[in-house]
């Protein structure tokens, strides 16, 4: 609960909350993830189960976080766990809500690395420091040397390539202008940057994306690869109907295309949330919704679907197709190599992580938003002093992911626990909570004040009832693929052996541990400083 | 490229962009909409607002 003595802090316009939401859905998943998936899974029939996931899970999740979050709002409260305790009347409600503040704050630990990787690349494109020549291993090389993947505590150092080659300078950087910013606070920080990062993004995606479609054939001696067929690759879907019906019926491609759709929106990250409860009571959330929603799709679908798997089967060919690289080795290590071959490669190469630098900016500043808003209105903290707390523990956290940077495991864990376990749990929370605690009705009742669409009725059935069951069948699912099912490849691990064989695995799941601790903490002290303020409203009522 | 894959592609990528072209229009022309778009963003936090005041 805030306190009135404290004005409430707002955003500044409409358009300023639906680009700071659109910026927090927009990051490198919509550039790197999405195409990599789609090549995967025969790209036009993946778009199937993309399109269905984005109708029953990923619009109903958003509004229900949209509407969740005003409705908090309007009873004073900014922070989660403060909602929570709004929407249901239980004592255990605000500690239901930790995930949504532990969430994006872990998250914000190793994404502000991956982030000051994509401004030292920006950078040493500008400078003309990214050319290691035709062989693909230097690159492959440089990129493990520069995040450290050798041994731990590799990152630390430039390797005498000082600046351009220390990721902790450049982590660094980043930290400081997330936290410069969001000292600034909603509309003169988070709001001012994203009116103009986000227009910048897409412009610099259109300049990268007419220089794909310009691309025709590069190299006359392999004539099959070509624009056409690299375009082929990413959208052809069988016409005579078999090989499409048998991709469909793969429940592997269901579930990539709705963790896909449930990702890259941010839905149960617990950002969404916060963000709407800074709206006020008559505002529209209705269509801010689903304008923001669909300006993630555009950057998904009309930008990323175009820009990277047509160039990497045009440069690389049948070994694109044959080994496709992961989301880091696509991004930092295939790219590179392809901007190298590229005419204007350099140039493009600079935008291209640049792009990815705004896109990630715009999402890590959402991330500290929903802990800075329980710090101030949970332990009544003002801005200064939250946000040095809240830095110090971030801090120690991204101090943690990149020390432990051999082969990335303590990042890959994090990512893994808390990127992607938490948020179903989160999201599944929400909708129940939306659609059963809260009461569909109610909460139907909260989207429709102030909307400027209308939104069909039949929407109340799918968040009862269809996007938790949907959301529950993906969880089985993927909880069973990932802890008991032999990986086809035997080299892969299974999350249960990867926790009994590594001790950084152990150690950053204890590091998940106490974080959680010290949130939940943080929740008890807000709880108990909300009854005191509550019981001195009542006697001041009397 | 076959037809079907025109075919996904025109589906897709017009789809999404008619999606945010229709949301953008219905946002700004929707009656009051100026008055939401261009108001003023002077709201931050107090200790921010003292500091600035000081400066």
């Amino acid at each position: 609960m805030i306190d009135p003595n404290r004005p409430k802090e707002a955003w500044g316009s409409r358009l300023g909350v639906i680009l700071a939401v659109m910026g927090s859905a927009v990051g490198l998943g919509n550039f790197l993830r999405f195409p990599g998936l789609a090549a995967q899974y025969e790209g036009g029939a993946f778009m199937i189960p993309y399109f269905i996931s984005l109708l029953i899970l990923g619009l109903p999740l958003a509004w229900v976080e949209w509407s969740l979050g005003r409705y908090g709002g309007l009873q004073g409260y900014n922070s989660t766990p403060g909602i929570y305790r709004a929407v249901w009347k239980n004592r255990i409600a605000p500690y239901c809500g930790v995930l949504a503040v532990v969430i994006p704050v872990m998250i914000y630990m190793y994404y502000v690395y991956i982030e000051g990787w994509c401004l030292a690349y920006s950078l040493r494109y500008l400078c003309g420091q990214m050319s290691f020549g035709d062989d693909p291993n230097a690159y492959a090389g440089f990129f493990g040397r520069f995040v450290g993947m050798n041994e731990d505590g590799f990152a630390m150092s430039s390797h005498g390539d000082w600046p351009f080659g220390s990721a902790v300078l450049f982590t660094a950087v980043c930290f400081a202008i997330n936290f410069i910013l969001i000292y600034r606070g909603l509309a003169k920080g988070i709001e001012w940057f994203c009116r103009w990062a986000m227009p910048l993004l897409v412009l610099c995606a259109i300049v990268i994306l007419i220089r794909v479609l310009t691309l025709g054939t590069p190299d006359p001696k392999l004539p099959e690869q070509n624009l056409l067929n690299g375009l082929g690759y990413m959208w052809n879907i069988d016409m005579t109907g078999e090989k499409c019906w048998l991709s469909l019926c793969n429940p592997q491609m269901w579930l990539a295309a709705a963790g896909q759709i449930f990702f890259s929106l941010s839905v149960g990250f617990g950002i969404v949330i916060t963000y709407a409860s800074y709206m006020k009571k008559n505002d529209d959330i209705a269509l801010s919704s689903l304008t923001a929603s669909a300006g993630n799709e555009f950057c998904e679908v009309a930008l990323g679907g175009m820009i990277i798997v047509p160039t990497g089967f045009v440069f690389l060919g049948q070994a694109f197709i044959e080994n496709p690289p992961s989301t880091f080795s696509l991004g930092f290590v295939a790219l590179p190599n392809i901007f190298n071959q590229m005419f204007l490669g350099q140039f493009i190469g600079f935008l291209f992580f640049f792009l990815l630098f705004l896109a990630a900016v715009t999402s890590s500043l959402s991330m500290l938003q929903p802990a800075i808003a329980l710090l101030e209105e949970g332990l009544g903290l003002h801005r200064r002093a939250s946000v040095a707390l809240l830095g110090f523990i971030t801090a120690v956290g991204a101090a943690f992911v990149v020390y432990f940077s051999k082969d990335l495991v303590a990042l890959d864990t994090i990512d893994f626990w808390i990127g992607t376990f938490c948020i179903f749990v989160l999201a599944t929370l929400q909708v129940i909570l939306y659609g059963w605690v809260l009461g569909v009705d109610r909460g139907f009742e909260e989207l429709q004040r102030g909307a400027e669409i209308r939104i069909p009725r039949f929407v109340k059935f799918i968040i009862k009832y269809v996007s938790p069951a949907y959301l529950l069948a993906i969880f089985a699912l993927w909880t069973h693929q990932q802890f008991f099912a032999t990986p086809d490849d035997p080299t892969q691990l299974t999350w249960t052996q990867r926790i009994q064989q590594s001790a950084v695995v152990q150690v950053t799941l204890a590091f998940i541990g106490v974080v959680m601790i010290l949130f939940l903490l943080l929740i008890a002290q807000s709880v108990r400083r909300w009854r005191a303020m509550e019981r001195a409203e009542k006697e001041t009522a009397k | 490229m076959n037809t079907g894959g025109w075919i996904v592609m025109t589906l897709a990528v017009g789809g999404v962009t008619g999606l945010l072209a229709w949301c953008v229009y219905k946002v700004f022309t929707t009656p009051g909409a100026e008055e939401r778009i261009h108001s003023p963003a002077d709201v931050a936090p107090p200790d921010v607002e003292e500091d600035e005041e000081l400066d």
